[in-house]
């Protein structure tokens, strides 16, 4: 979902809709995530390889996303897997609204999720502008294997443990954007690029004055000349003197 | 591919035929055309088919092309094929474009070869060609209330502009309170 | 047709009375229309019943939408309604540079991935006058018929899901998967390889891809003769398909039909043969014909070529020449990794054609070949710049769909399922 689109009371009751919290509700969402049937939504060649993923070297049975069933009546889960064209966004809207609750949305592939390769007339620029997508799968087109690991990333969302982003397993806490300098593209680069010396990896280390002087130097400089901080400004190597 | 002496055989006998209709040729890469106007396109193509040293009788591929800013502006490419010699010729129509509110204009071949039904569809659908004649000429693959001829060369691309993290804060709706 | 008013196609129509049927030069508004009673130009009133299916049907290979009018369960009328799935992919193709064209083309006709990149490269090749080296000639000829058997395998798999056949599909795409496994040897990725670029092949074939090749080689034709035991005299695919979906030899050429489709009507045509290019005219295969046209011999005839291209890979594999794999000129092709290093020619180059791309010639050109499902042909227009001005695949599955409709006519709605299976339409390919 993007950015914006709930507001705060909205997005906290979206929120608790989906948090699991009785024992009833997880047994429920145990037998959900355990058997998500996809409706049979091949649009283009990602449609080829989600046929590879059913059949039985990458088989999806397994999973229990054992019969891909016709009629959207009878479905859980909405492979989008190809390239949505503009004539069939009102048909696919259509489709997602025949499905019965609880229902889920995977876009498979770069031209569902954003567009992929063709930023032009004919194609819907993401299929989230019209579906509340949940997993997004990358690749043009992703392998079957990677659309195995987007069924699984969605069971774990509906079982209620959703995986972990990257922030939270490799502590890059720090480094979202609203935290970064009110100038959006100043990127702070001493902060950024200094690692911490318990080698732990990036961004937990908390700027020294220092740092946070330069900063502002760099930014009060950068608003004076009106252009844009280059990517090495400030930074110490040899051939440059932090002027 | 009739080599260019043939090439020019053919044109001279259609030109003795269909007085004015061949307006040139070319020979390019191994490639033979014939260039035509637009409302010769029926007479050359019947002629082509039915002349029995011809029989020119398979059309392989009817498309268009738009050469903004030369003109004529348009060309529909008709891609013959002589099974029998294995032979191909194109025979390129060039139409003019008629200005802002009316559509270039050609016949149909469809009566001859059936085969154009979809290509002359997916030209009008693309370029705004109109064929005179044509049994349905509706738009194929463009949804049917489309406004505009998308493959002409002024129709613009379109899609959406990319968003980098320093561009963000100008599309509004992105961010939150934007 | 529509009846004829004007003298210039008054020979060639026939009149609504001859044909005994609704004309077809309606709108989609008037065929689903609100009346279900149509009245055609038969003595007695008829009721016919459209039908809409698709574009969301498990039948539909791909997003197709029909609009079939029945009477009872026979199909009197057939209105193919596509661009569900149009990508303005000759469009975007206008504002990149021929380099970056190959990967759009390729999505074009998305099981036949090689055979796009291998028009579209073809036609830029002949413009720009390069010759490309042996080894690229052998090389691509095998990777064709490679995708040639993966493109039948995916076709025969969903035509027998659809008649109900469905441990054909997972046999079938067992075998896909090792072809896509030599492909992804070969190029990194599974589909849309991006493995032919203009002047040759992108890389040479690692150690191991032959030993690969040739063990698939050594059991592709037992595999093929499981199929044929499976399906070939089997009563319920024979009451099917035997029969079903006849067209005449003629009225498919007058249709602009090519590929399995006209073959199996018994037209020998095939561009491989007729037209030989890259290394088709040095290896030794043959042409299935079928006799009848129905679909009983389409069936047969994609199961013979599966097995001539099993041929035709074993033959590339033993006469695959040494030599280098992509062309050398250094104004179109970028130069190999280690030179730029030591060269600074070698490195203006590369930043030229990375950035700028190659400038190919005025001219214009229509590359055709021998695609799984008939001619796929490529019309190249350039004007000098590193841009083409133009880009237009003829795609067979677009033209083969308008035999659809002989093919179904009067004929039951379930035999219509087969007829499009086996028709092996891929929409990418028509709606583009």
């Amino acid at each position: 979902m993007q950015r914006g689109i709930l507001d705060e009371e909205a997005l906290e009751e979206y929120v608790q809709e989906r948090v699991i919290t009785t024992t009833f509700d997880k047994a429920v969402a145990w037998a959900r995530g355990n058997a998500m049937w996809p409706a049979t939504f091949g649009l283009a060649c990602c449609a080829i390889e989600m046929m590879s993923m059913v059949s039985a070297r990458y088989d999806t049975a397994r999973y229990g996303a054992e019969v891909f069933r016709a009629s959207p009546r009878q479905a859980d889960m909405l492979i989008l897997s190809g390239r949505v064209s503009i004539k069939m966004a009102p048909v696919i809207r259509r489709i997602y609204d025949q499905m019965l609750e609880p229902k889920w949305v995977i876009s498979m592939g770069a031209c569902s999720s954003s567009g992929g390769m063709f930023a032009n007339y004919a194609v819907v620029q993401g299929a989230d502008k019209f579906v509340p997508v949940d997993i997004h799968v990358p690749g043009c087109p992703p392998r079957p294997e990677a659309l195995m690991y987007g069924i699984l990333k969605l069971r774990n969302k509906i079982l209620g443990e959703p995986d972990l982003g990257w922030r939270d397993q490799y502590e890059g806490h720090g480094t979202e954007e609203g935290l970064r300098s009110e100038r959006a593209g100043a990127i702070s680069v001493e902060r950024a690029g200094s690692a911490p010396a318990d080698g732990r990896l990036v961004g937990t280390a908390t700027p020294t004055a220092e740092q946070l002087a330069t900063e502002a130097r760099m930014l009060a400089a950068a608003e004076d000349a009106q252009r844009p901080i280059s990517d090495d400004a400030g930074v110490p190597g040899p051939d440059r003197d932090l002027a | 591919m009739p080599d260019a002496p043939g090439l020019e055989l053919i044109a001279h006998e259609i030109n003795t035929r269909h007085e004015g209709s061949v307006l040139g040729t070319t020979y390019d890469h191994e490639q033979a055309a014939l260039l035509i106007g637009p409302d010769s396109a029926l007479k050359v193509l019947r002629y082509l088919k039915e002349a029995p040293g011809q029989e020119y009788s398979f059309l392989a591929s009817l498309h268009a092309a738009d050469y903004l800013p030369r003109t004529p502006r348009f060309a529909v490419h008709y891609e013959l094929l002589n099974m029998a010699r294995v032979e191909r010729l194109r025979v390129k129509c060039l139409i003019e474009d008629p200005g802002e509110d009316r559509l270039p204009e050609t016949d149909s071949v469809t009566g001859i070869f059936p085969t154009a039904e979809f290509h002359e569809r997916e030209v009008y659908d693309f370029f705004g060609i109109v064929f005179r004649g044509h049994p349905d000429l509706r738009r194929i693959l463009m949804p049917e209330d489309y406004v505009g001829w998308p493959q002409r060369r002024d129709f613009p691309v379109g899609g959406d502009p990319v968003i980098f993290t320093n561009t963000e804060d100008e599309i509004p709706g992105w961010t939150k309170g934007s | 047709m529509a009846t004829p008013t004007d003298d210039r196609i008054a020979d060639t129509t026939r009149t609504v009375e001859e044909m005994g049927r609704d004309a077809i030069g309606r709108t989609e508004a008037q065929v689903i229309g609100t009346s279900p009673i149509e009245r055609t130009a038969l003595e007695r009133e008829e009721e016919l019943f459209t039908v809409n299916m698709g574009p969301h049907h498990p039948a539909t290979h791909g997003v197709l939408r029909l609009l079939v009018s029945l009477e009872g369960e026979v199909v009197r009328d057939l209105k193919p309604v596509m661009g569900y799935v149009h990508t303005g992919i000759e469009k975007s193709c206008e504002q990149k540079s021929y380099w970056k064209v190959i990967p759009f083309v390729e999505r074009m006709d998305y099981l036949s991935y090689y055979f796009n990149a291998e028009a579209f490269c073809g036609a830029v090749e002949k413009l720009l006058e390069l010759e490309i080296p042996p080894r690229a000639k052998w090389l691509r000829t095998l990777h064709l018929e490679l995708n040639r058997i993966s493109s039948h395998l995916v076709g025969l798999g969903t035509t027998a899901l659809d008649l109900g056949a469905i441990s054909m599909f997972w046999y079938c795409f067992r075998e896909r998967d090792t072809i896509l496994d030599l492909m992804e040897m070969s190029s990194g990725q599974r589909m849309h390889t991006r493995y032919f670029q203009v002047g040759g092949v992108i890389e040479d074939i690692p150690l191991g891809f032959e030993q690969k090749v040739r063990e698939f080689i050594a059991e592709m034709p037992e595999r093929i003769n499981q199929y044929a035991a499976l399906l070939d005299r089997n009563e319920i695919f024979l009451l099917r398909t035997k029969g079903v979906g006849i067209v005449s030899r003629e009225r498919l050429l007058e249709l602009g039909v090519t590929g399995p489709l006209l073959r199996a009507a018994g037209e020998p045509w095939d561009l491989r043969k007729v037209a030989p290019y890259l290394a088709y005219g040095e290896v030794e295969f043959d042409i299935p014909i079928g006799t009848t046209g129905d679909n009983y011999d389409r069936y047969k005839v994609r199961l013979q070529e599966m097995r001539e291209s099993v041929r035709i890979v074993e033959q590339c594999l033993d006469g695959l020449p040494e030599g280098p794999w992509i062309a050398d000129d250094r104004k179109v092709v970028l130069p190999p990794r280690h030179e730029l290093g030591t060269s600074m020619e070698a490195l203006i180059h590369h930043f030229k054609l990375v950035t700028e791309g190659f400038r190919v010639p005025p001219g214009e050109v229509y590359h055709p070949i021998e695609s799984p499902r008939g001619e796929l042909g490529c019309f190249v227009v350039a004007d000098g710049s590193a841009k083409p001005t133009r880009v237009h695949m003829r795609e067979p599955s677009f033209v083969n769909l308008q035999a659809l409709r002989d093919m179904c006519m009067d004929e039951y709605v379930a035999d219509m399922i087969c007829n499009l299976a086996m028709l092996d339409p891929i929409l990418g390919g028509i709606d583009r």
